[in-house]
This record gives C-alpha cells, sequence and structure tokens, in this order.
C-alpha cells in the first residue's frame, strides 16, 4: 500500500461529479472535493444537507440500502473504490467511521478494541502479549487507558457516553485505516465529553487523516484545518478554516456561519 | 368550589365528565380482559380437579391396557417426544438459515417482499391441509410410510413459516448500529452475523423455537394420517416405527373408547398441559436470564 516517494501524495478522498440518489429524492448534486492527507476537514452544513450521505458514501455503506443509486468517483488515496476489483472489506479497513450515536458493539471492553484487528488476523498466531499491547496501545491512545485498565473485562456498553466514543475511535485503530470519517461524534456527549473527545482529535491529526461532520462552529474554527461548507447537496465552499470563517467567498457561507440558518 | 381555594385549578362539570367517562372506559376493558382470561382459568381448574387424581407415577410409566380403558401413557408421552425433536431437527436448522438469508442477504425487492408475504400466509394454512401434503410427500411419495419421520416432517413443514417468522423479527431487533459498527471495520456480512447479530437474537431465536414445540406437541391432524397410532404399547425404537401420540390417544380415548372412565381423558389433558405449560415457562425463565445478562 506504500505510495511511491517521489509523486505528489494523492488526495485522501477525491470526488468527481459525485451524484447520489435515495429512490427518486437527490441528495448529493455534481459534488468535487479535494480531502487532504495527514490534516483535519471539517464538513458543515445546516442539517439534511447531505454530510452524513457524503461521508457514508466514502465507505460505501450507503449501498447496503437497496435504493441507492450513484454517479461520479470517489478516490481514496487515488484509488477508485467503485472500480468493478475492488474489494469492499479492503476499503472498509482503510476508511474507518465514527458515527452520531456511539455504538460500542455487545462485547467487553477488550473485544470491542481487539475486534476488527480479530478478524484481520485470522490464520495468523498472534501472541497473547501482542493483543494486550494492541488493545492498551489503542486505549492510550484515545486517553481512555488509565480510566478503564482494570475493567478491560466489562460490556462497553455500560461506559459512560463519552467514554464509549473514545472507545468508538480506539477500535478503529488497530485495523489502521488511512482516513477517518466522523459523523458528528461529539452531538450525543455534554460539553465536558465534547471537550474530551475534540482533544482527542487533535491528538490524532498528522498521523490520519480525518474528515469530520460538524454541527458546531466553535468546534470546526478551533479543531480543523480546513472547512467545506455544503448546502442542500451541494459544496459551496471548500476553503482553509480561517478563510472560511473570517472571509467567506459566498454569501451563503457567511449567512451559515452568522447562524442565519440551521 | 370552594371560595378560598385558587380558582384556576378548580375543578368544572366538564372534568366531571371527563372523569365519569373514564372510569367506564378503564372499567369497560377490565372486565374484557376478566372475559378472556376466565375460560383459562375454568379449563384449568376443571382439568386439575378432574384429571388430578388419575395422575400418578404409574400412570406415567406404563401402557394403557384393558382397550385403553385403564393403564397408563407412557408410550403416548415418549411418543409426543419423538414427533416433537425429529421435528425440530428438521425445521430449526432449515427455518433459521432461511431467515438469516431474507434477513441478512436477501436485496430488498419485490421478490423477497414476495417471499415474506408467502412465508406469513403459509403460517395460516389449516393443520389439516398439512397433514394432507404430509400423507402426499412423505408417506407416500418418499416412501417413508406412516412413521415417525412421516409425522415429523409433517409437522416441520407446518412448523417452518412460524420458526422462519419468529426467527427473522429477532435477527431485526439487532440494532442496525451495531451491523454498521462491524462493517465499519471490515467484517464481512458473514462475521458479522456470527460474532454479533446471531449472539443478540439468539434468544429471541429459542424462545420462538420452544414456543413453536409447546404448539407442535399439542397438534393432531398432521400426525394423524402420517404416523401416529391409534394403539400401539411399544415404545418406538427408531424414525420409521409408528407411535402413539398425546394428542392422538386424547381424541381417541375421549370419542372412540366409549367405556373409558371418565377422569382419564382429564388425566391425559392435564398431562399434555402441563408439558406445554412446562415448555413454556422454560422460555420465558431462558429469555429473562438472557435479558439479564444483555444490555442495550
Ligand atoms: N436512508 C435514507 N433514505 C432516504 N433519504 C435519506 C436517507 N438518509 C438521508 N436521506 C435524505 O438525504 C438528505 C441528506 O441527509 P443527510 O446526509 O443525513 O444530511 P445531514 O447529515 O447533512 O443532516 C436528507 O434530505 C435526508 O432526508
Ligand atoms: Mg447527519
Amino acid at each position: 500500500m506504500a505510495e511511491p516517494a517521489a509523486a505528489p501524495a494523492p488526495a485522501a478522498i477525491a470526488t468527481r461529479g459525485l451524484n447520489l440518489w435515495y429512490g427518486d429524492f437527490q441528495a448529493l448534486f455534481d459534488v468535487n472535493l479535494h480531502v487532504k492527507q495527514g490534516i483535519i476537514t471539517s464538513l458543515i452544513g445546516p442539517s439534511g444537507c447531505g454530510k452524513s450521505t457524503l461521508l457514508r458514501s466514502c465507505n460505501r455503506i450507503n449501498e447496503r440500502l437497496g435504493y441507492v443509486r450513484t454517479t461520479g468517483s470517489i478516490e481514496i488515496l487515488g484509488q477508485d473504490i467503485y472500480a468493478p476489483e475492488v474489494e469492499l472489506v479492503q476499503v472498509r479497513k482503510q476508511v474507518g467511521m465514527v458515527f452520531q450515536r456511539p455504538n460500542p458493539l455487545p462485547l467487553s471492553i477488550r473485544d470491542n478494541v481487539s475486534f476488527g484487528h480479530r478478524l484481520h488476523a485470522r490464520g495468523r498466531r498472534v501472541s497473547r502479549s501482542r493483543k494486550e499491547e494492541l488493545v492498551e496501545d489503542a486505549l492510550r491512545k484515545v486517553l481512555l487507558w488509565d480510566s478503564v485498565k482494570d475493567r478491560l473485562d466489562t460490556l462497553a456498553t455500560e461506559l459512560s457516553l463519552e467514554a464509549q466514543q473514545k472507545l468508538c475511535i480506539a477500535r478503529l485503530l488497530p485495523v489502521k485505516p488511512a482516513v477517518l470519517l466522523m459523523d458528528e461524534p461529539c452531538s450525543a456527549l455534554d460539553p465536558k465529553g465534547t471537550e474530551a473527545v475534540e482533544e482527542l482529535i487533535w491528538e490524532l491529526r498528522g498521523e490520519f487523516t480525518i474528515l469530520i461532520v460538524t454541527h458546531n462552529m466553535a468546534q470546526a474554527r478551533r479543531a480543523s484545518e480546513e472547512t467545506v461548507f455544503m448546502l442542500i447537496g451541494k459544496v459551496i465552499e471548500h476553503g482553509l478554516t480561517e478563510d472560511i470563517f473570517l472571509n467567506p467567498q459566498h454569501r451563503q457561507t457567511a449567512d451559515y456561519i452568522e447562524g442565519r440558518y440551521g | 368550589m370552594t371560595g378560598t381555594a385558587a380558582p384556576l385549578f378548580a375543578g368544572t362539570s366538564l372534568n366531571a365528565r371527563d372523569r365519569k367517562v373514564e372510569w367506564l372506559v378503564r372499567a369497560l376493558l377490565g372486565l374484557m380482559t376478566a372475559l378472556l382470561i376466565l375460560p383459562v382459568v375454568i379449563i384449568m381448574a376443571l382439568l386439575v380437579v378432574e384429571g388430578g387424581p388419575v395422575i400418578s407415577w404409574e400412570f406415567l410409566t406404563s401402557p394403557p391396557v384393558d382397550g385403553m380403558t385403564a393403564g397408563g401413557i407412557l408410550p403416548a408421552l415418549v411418543g409426543t417426544v419423538w414427533l416433537v425433536v425429529v421435528a425440530l431437527i428438521a425445521s430449526v436448522p432449515v427455518g433459521v438459515a432461511a431467515a438469516v438469508y431474507l434477513s441478512e442477504y436477501a436485496p430488498d425487492n419485490w421478490l423477497t417482499r414476495a417471499i415474506n408475504l408467502a412465508i406469513i400466509n403459509l403460517a395460516g394454512v389449516p393443520s389439516i391441509v398439512h397433514a394432507l401434503f404430509g400423507v402426499g410427500a412423505f408417506v407416500l411419495f418418499f416412501r417413508f410410510g406412516t412413521s415417525i419421520l412421516a409425522a415429523s416432517l409433517t409437522l416441520a413443514v407446518m412448523t417452518l413459516p412460524v420458526v422462519i417468522v419468529s426467527t427473522r423479527e429477532s435477527l431485526q431487533a439487532v440494532p442496525r448500529a451495531f451491523r454498521e459498527a462491524c462493517w465499519n471495520m471490515g467484517a464481512t456480512r458473514w462475521q458479522t452475523i456470527r460474532r454479533i447479530v446471531l449472539p443478540n437474537a439468539l434468544s429471541g431465536i429459542l424462545t420462538g423455537i420452544i414456543l413453536e414445540v409447546s404448539r407442535t406437541s399439542g397438534e393432531t391432524a398432521p400426525i394423524m394420517f402420517t404416523g401416529a397410532a391409534f394403539f400401539l404399547p411399544f415404545l418406538p425404537q427408531g424414525v420409521l416405527d409408528q407411535t402413539m401420540a398425546m394428542s392422538l390417544h386424547l381424541f381417541v380415548i375421549t370419542t372412540q373408547v366409549p367405556d373409558a372412565p371418565e377422569a382419564l381423558p382429564f388425566g391425559v389433558a392435564l398431562v399434555l398441559i402441563s408439558m406445554v405449560l412446562a415448555m413454556n415457562a422454560l422460555s420465558i425463565a431462558f429469555r429473562m436470564y438472557v435479558r439479564g445478562r444483555k444490555k442495550w
């Protein structure tokens, strides 16, 4: 999977002329997006403008709904993920997703973290200590290790929402995704939890490419390097976060940021 | 209306009328519920009072004698267990597999919807129709003869739709978020099903199956022509034997054996109902046990 060093790094996510329909309803219109590798990009826009839809197209989880149709292309790290030879499982490994509501599996904390790794390490013997190490690394990275290290065998669904959301991030790490998609990861959390998860996302910057949907302008401003603004299924504006917030090029962007709708 | 109380919150005549209606509706609904429960209570009481004295260890462990006017019910009891177990062995794997396919793999299109509709309708086919199908298919065409195998397969065909529907419902009760979480870590459908969906649907699936068992054990028509014997005071040795069964035995001694003592059918019915209730209780206990352990 290593890219040739000489070539310029391909975009983490590049869509070209992406249209998407739920049945007869068109949710995305000609989306051309170019998300750079290694930075945090936030995706903002009023409810129902297609942010989740766009995110869910990037790991092809939408197609489980029989009535979804897409045209155009999506490339992840320079590879078209809708190409016929693409193995869906490999796409999902590269593109991890964190949902709005924390959705830990009804398993122990430990099993949640090692779930993905176990799936992909099948057939290979992985020593016990190596497994423990993986779990510890992942939990440390999401700043959860100290609070759960003594109860790794309790059910993950009994954790606080904040801890659950961190766990949902942690369980992606052993699979080593290149891109993390986060769909309003803090919207179910209280202010303290939000702050903690934001801090964590900021920590992961550089190591992962992160595309985060947020309703929280302050969060987008604080926590991202670039910002994309969407409206009714279209990308209106995409630029450096400070430019978008201080000097938006479109009136709709300015209106939205100033809270005139949505 | 007392003068000193805040007039803002004082009741009006309209409130009084609403309250009366409320009371009436409540009384009416309660009465309906009582009417519903009453027959069940009467039946159970009658069975216990009339049939209770018949039941003894001897009754449960010896075959009927004297033209079925005396003795016990052992062959029928054992026969019913055979019939139900073989029927389960046939119907559960097929039913659960079909339900998993329909719930987890089948695309949501007109064909799937048509199949689902057909299954629901199949569950409503009268058991005598299944009986005739069983005779044609298993007794005659596959040449199993009148045997436990033919009777159990007939029962299995009859219960399949219900197993499929209840299993599918249990599977769909597993939150979609769990599936998406798995897919997102690169799990295949089967990995998702095996590690997350099935374990979490298990209690519902088993409950459905146990309820099916209790229903199956009381069926008479489907086994009457396919494998259950009128009188056969031996225990079956294998699936190609005929056997007595509780439900048919009850039918026979009430309608075909005029000089059977009056209490005997009550005793047989009491044993049959106790079996069914025990199985239902087991399913409820099991469900509570699993529910207590799972938290989402
Ligand atoms: N599964 C679905 N089926 C049909 N329509 C959907 C579905 N999911 C989303 N939509 C529609 O697509 C549009 C975009 O939704 P979504 O991507 O969830 O918006 P956002 O995340 O920006 O709030 C909305 O109008 C929504 O009603
Ligand atoms: Mg959304």
